[in-house]
């Protein structure tokens, strides 16, 4: 018998504070497998977000640091500028980038930054409680939308991804979902290629949206987190390459 | 070369890699002229969308271990306080100067030095210090840029340099070379990428039980260093004086004027300026304060450092305060004429 | 081909997700519970191809997925793709 999938080194030994069935999970292991696929473990730098992944730090074995919620494309900008042979990568979830870092990304975008950005969109704010996000769809109940998000109250569910597609600084902007063994290959695939495109050098800010499972606050046990992404998440954030 | 510009090469001199600023009057021309330089130099400018992000960017390129400042005025410094505060929490260094305007809200673009609250006892959350510096010369400015740096480095804090609208925009002789810093430790913390090393982490989120108390007994063992070992003060003619006058910045420049002509008069005034304001010059106060006198403090505001003063002086003195808030600024004969009132009584007992 | 996977029992967290995708539902939730509470996913060894579903989409990457070693498999090219590997028969 040949070992043909296992724990790659740059993801750490240990148990993880994510709630059973949480996409984190899955995206932190991409991450760590494309890490050392790339071999660029020695000059990887990660931001960690204010959110749930906030101890990402604990799980990924690279040089990491932890940001001022919201702020990581400022902090990245900083270290790239200063560090351009480095691999700076910023890890965060809708509240920390769609909604209080909306400034910081935007801007790292309409600069051109050559940072790679993973985006976690799960719909919520997770580690403060199930609170409605920027990206919390319409109808969606959530510790602030009692009621549904309601397009009057609340407005409308925010795509970023769309939102940065239009700025010429973002070089490379896609979509893709956790929900399912071939959207997480297919995940995985577009992670490595915003990797690719820092590595090389390539021009420009690369940018890839997941949609991600968040169970304990869409109240859904993990296997029906995965079908919502399908049934509707997807079609509030349609998936595809939208740019680069 | 006003005063803007002699900082901001001062700060290239003192090895400046990195410069993130957004526009504010009136510190605009540190903007530009880094804009300028930093390009010849080969190092990093880069303008902000916000001072907010300025700050963060600072904070980015401070973890990778380069050095990295950035400047703005009063209400920028206010969007600055979060990061200061996380600046102070993961032990970075960092300068940042504030050219200080009249506040608060917009205020206006006239001088002031009603941020030295903010400055000294922080504006964001959380207990922590930053070095602050008071310079009142466009010499001293620059010299303590070199200083700042160093400091930063040294304790790895913050280091915030107050100017002000004068200081920034007069023009005045100033010699601008590179002075043997200080042997300053390794920066082995900075994140460079894991390379035959354990991963590094920057952070200043402590979960664990008493993990944060812990840190903040460090953070406090280092200021208690730096108030032990970096107080920078000048006393001018304070020996026998009866009435001392203390001011820095600025109003210590239209202090100083009003001593002399005190002299002149015939009444014994003296002037403690202090360089760094945070730490407080508190031991040289208090002891100026053993012998009887009266203190007058002198500051372009309500009244801010004369509660540090206060807490020097300890009760032993009277502690008088002359003001203007608002950016208006205090004359030398206003100052003089509160010299004259407050050393009659002092006449009269000795007569 | 066939495959096997293990489970790392004492850092699942039971969230089924390994069950829900394995194509030929050879992974069942373990009836008795770990140190942490939880009741971990099983292999049920059924027919397993190794094909690594459940491993991809573990958040906590608790499987280690393991195939037939393809050296001892004689393999016959497929009618349309010459690389693909088609099993015919497996040697000892």
């Amino acid at each position: 018998m040949k070992t043909v999938f296992a724990r790659t080194p740059t993801l750490k030994d240990c148990p993880t504070h994510y709630c059973p069935g949480c996409g984190h999970g899955i995206a932190h292991r991409l991450i760590a497998e494309i890490i050392d696929e790339m071999g660029i473990r020695d000059r990887t730098i990660g931001i960690a977000p204010v959110g749930c992944a906030v101890l990402a730090y604990n799980y990924l074995d690279v040089d990491m640091i932890e940001v001022a919620h919201g702020r990581a494309p400022a902090v990245a900008t900083g270290m790239k500028r200063t560090n351009p042979g480095k691999i700076i990568f910023s890890y965060q979830g809708d509240g920390d980038l769609a909604a209080i870092g909306t400034a910081e990304i935007i801007h790292a975008a309409h600069r051109g930054e050559q940072i790679t950005v993973v985006f976690i969109n799960n719909a919520v704010f997770g580690m403060t409680g199930g609170q409605m996000a920027p990206t919390t769809t319409l109808g969606q109940v959530t510790a602030t939308t009692p009621k549904g998000r309601s397009a009057a109250r609340e407005g409308y569910p925010l795509q970023i991804a769309e939102l940065l597609a239009i700025l010429p600084g973002a070089a490379y902007v896609e979509r893709c979902a956790l929900s399912g063994p071939a959207r997480v290959r297919k995940t995985k695939g577009a992670i490595r290629h915003a990797f690719e495109l820092q590595a090389e050098g390539a021009e420009g800010l690369s940018l890839v949206e997941v949609l991600s499972p968040c169970p304990t606050y869409w109240r859904m046990p993990p296997a029906k987190a995965m079908e919502w992404i399908e049934s509707e998440m997807i079609k509030v954030f349609p998936l595809g390459r939208l740019k680069g | 070369m006003c005063g803007n510009e002699a900082l901001a090469e001062a700060a290239i001199i003192a090895g400046c890699d990195a410069y993130f600023g957004y526009p504010i009057t009136p510190q605009n021309e540190i903007t530009a002229y880094m804009s300028r330089r930093m390009a010849e130099e080969g190092r990093v400018f880069v303008q902000s969308e916000s001072e907010l992000a300025a700050i963060n960017m600072v904070f980015g390129a401070s973890a990778t271990g380069k050095r990295a400042m950035t400047s703005s005025s009063s209400p920028g410094i206010s969007l600055m306080q979060e990061g200061i505060s996380y600046l102070a929490g993961a032990e970075l260094p960092a300068v940042v100067v504030n050219v200080m305007r009249g506040g608060p809200g917009l205020g206006n673009i006239a001088p002031s030095q009603a941020d030295y609250f903010q400055a000294t006892r922080g504006g964001g959350h959380g207990d922590y210090r930053t070095i602050v510096f008071g310079p009142s010369t466009v010499q001293e400015v620059a010299d303590c840029m070199q200083l700042a740096f160093d400091l930063a480095d040294q304790y790895r804090m913050t280091a915030v340099v107050l100017a002000d609208g004068f200081l920034g925009q007069m023009m005045e002789p100033v010699v601008l070379e590179k002075k043997p810093g200080r042997k300053l430790p390794p920066k082995d913390w900075a994140l460079t990428g894991a390379k035959a090393r354990p991963q590094n982490i920057v952070r200043s989120l402590w979960l664990p039980e008493g993990s944060l108390e812990e840190l903040n007994h460090k953070l406090q063992a280092k200021y208690d260093r730096v108030q032990a070992d970096e107080v920078v003060c000048e006393q001018y003619d304070t020996e026998d004086a009866d009435v001392v006058v203390v001011a820095y910045g600025v109003a210590a420049r239209i202090a100083r004027s009003a001593v002399n002509k005190a002299r002149h008069e015939g009444i014994r005034a003296g002037l403690i300026r202090p360089i760094t304001l945070w730490p407080f010059p508190t031991e040289q106060i208090s002891m100026a304060a053993d012998e009887l006198r009266i203190f007058l403090t002198v500051e372009m505001s309500n009244g801010q450092m004369v509660e540090d003063v206060k807490l020097a002086v300890n009760g032993k003195a009277p502690v008088l305060f002359h003001g203007r808030p608002g950016g208006g600024v205090p004359t030398v004969e206003e100052i003089l004429e509160r010299i004259r009132q407050l050393s009659i009584p002092r006449r009269v007992r000795t007569a | 081909m066939s495959g096997r996977i293990t489970i790392n029992t004492e850092r699942c967290k039971g969230c089924g997700l390994c069950v829900a995708v394995c194509p030929r539902n050879s992974i069942v939730i373990s009836k008795n519970s770990n140190g942490n509470g939880y009741f971990p996913a099983q292999a049920a060894d059924t027919d397993c191809t190794g094909c690594a579903a459940c491993a991809i989409v573990c958040p906590d990457a608790v499987i280690e997925v393991h195939r037939d070693d393809p050296a001892n498999i004689k393999t016959i090219a497929g009618p349309k793709n010459k690389s693909r590997v088609s099993l015919v028969e497996e040697k000892a």
